[in-house]
């Protein structure tokens, strides 16, 4: 009788752990479109605000994720927010894209913009965008900074450019 | 003191390397000439802007076999082809990535590719990069369409095909499609410069 308890009590904990680290682990995304880009753009506030534009097909992309998942960590959140911009076809979302944010485990917050025209918002994030991916564009309008780059970048660099981001010009 | 010194080194060093970071290659534009090129073609002979001498214009697409936003194009590409090499617009597509970052997108693979899906327009690689540099392509696909000027071939569109990559049974807008409709008419294009997400052209280091 103790060792049916003891395994009835073993399997219900093992269950309990499973269903909590997956239910952690289940990523949410919201699917956004023009307006809330603006929105975000034209937010006035002193915090830093980190754009990646990204998409799972995107091999470079990916390659940089690790490198926005670490200033996500780093960083404080009042200060800096960083927002992983999603590009992917909307339809693709349950199929591709939260099982990969699942299975890299991505804690960053992720949209994933869906407005198949980007000549109507490339020149929005900036004018010098050719519509390549990775990009990344770093602003804060308390201190009036803004950084776009059109490639992948490395902690370092990143680094360095969220610590300028908070010196008053 | 000394340390506060290197710091303010420190951040002018970084001030300059941001600046740097907008990359100001210099690019074609709508109404320049474009420069003479000679590249490999999928049948094993060099196509240069000479041998389309004959023709009123040639829709270049850059583009490659591994983005998907290229693949996804590959159908409308066949298809721009189709409709517009008898008007004397024929596709002319241009490989420029980096085999090494992009086995995909190697001189063998795009053969196989063009086979697979019955490419009937010209598919040349760009193995040096010059051209794309050039033209200032930056992604995959990236059009110019060019008129032939008889002495030079000029600049007329810059851009995407369309502006639906995902669903082409959406596409509202056929910018390609309208600019060569009217080269074809001889009325000024409405839409010369559109742009569009597409995948970076991987640069050799």
């Amino acid at each position: 009788m103790k060792i049916k308890q003891s395994i009835l009590l073993l399997l219900v904990s093992i269950l309990t752990i499973f269903l909590f680290t997956h239910a952690s682990l289940k990523k949410e995304v919201q699917v956004v479109k023009m307006p809330w880009l603006d929105s975000i753009l034209s937010i006035q506030n002193d915090t830093t605000y980190v754009l990646n534009f990204w998409a799972t097909w995107c091999i470079p992309c990916v390659a940089e994720l690790p490198v926005f998942e670490k200033a996500n960590q780093k960083t404080n959140r009042e200060a800096t927010k960083v927002i992983l911009i999603n590009l992917d076809y909307v339809k693709d979302q349950q199929k591709v894209l939260i099982p990969f944010l699942e299975k890299k485990r991505i804690k960053t917050s992720v949209v994933l913009l869906n407005e198949p025209d980007a000549n109507r918002w490339i020149n929005l994030v900036d004018s010098s965008w050719s519509g390549a991916l990775p990009a990344t564009l770093i602003f804060n309008h308390k201190t009036s900074y803004r950084t776009f780059i059109e490639k992948e970048l490395n902690f370092e660099l990143l680094d360095t450019l969220l610590k300028n981001s908070h010196i008053n010009k | 003191m000394m340390l506060k010194k290197l710091f303010l080194l420190l951040l002018v060093i970084v001030h300059f390397s941001e600046n740097s970071l907008a990359d100001d290659r210099k690019a074609y534009q709508v109404g320049d000439t474009i420069m003479e090129f000679k590249l490999k073609n999928i049948d094993g002979k060099f196509k240069a802007l000479n041998d389309y001498k004959s023709e009123k214009g040639i829709i270049l697409i850059f583009t490659c076999n591994h983005c998907p936003f290229s693949v996804a194009y590959e159908d409308r590409i066949i298809a721009l082809h189709k409709k517009y090499s008898g008007l004397g617009f024929p596709v002319v597509a241009i490989n420029p990535n980096d085999d090494k970052a992009y086995p995909l997108d190697s001189y063998e693979n795009m053969i196989e590719r063009a086979q697979e899906k019955g490419f009937t327009f010209d598919y040349l690689h760009d193995e040096t990069q010059e051209v794309a540099k050039t033209f200032g392509a930056t992604n995959t696909p990236h059009v110019f369409i060019v008129s032939n000027q008889q002495s030079h071939f000029k600049v007329e569109y810059i851009g995407a095909i369309d502006d639906n990559s995902y669903e082409p049974q959406s596409v509202k807008h056929r910018h390609v499609e309208n600019a060569v409709d009217q080269l074809v008419k001889k009325i000024p294009i409405t839409v010369t410069k559109t742009k569009a997400l597409g995948c970076s052209i991987k640069w050799k280091k």
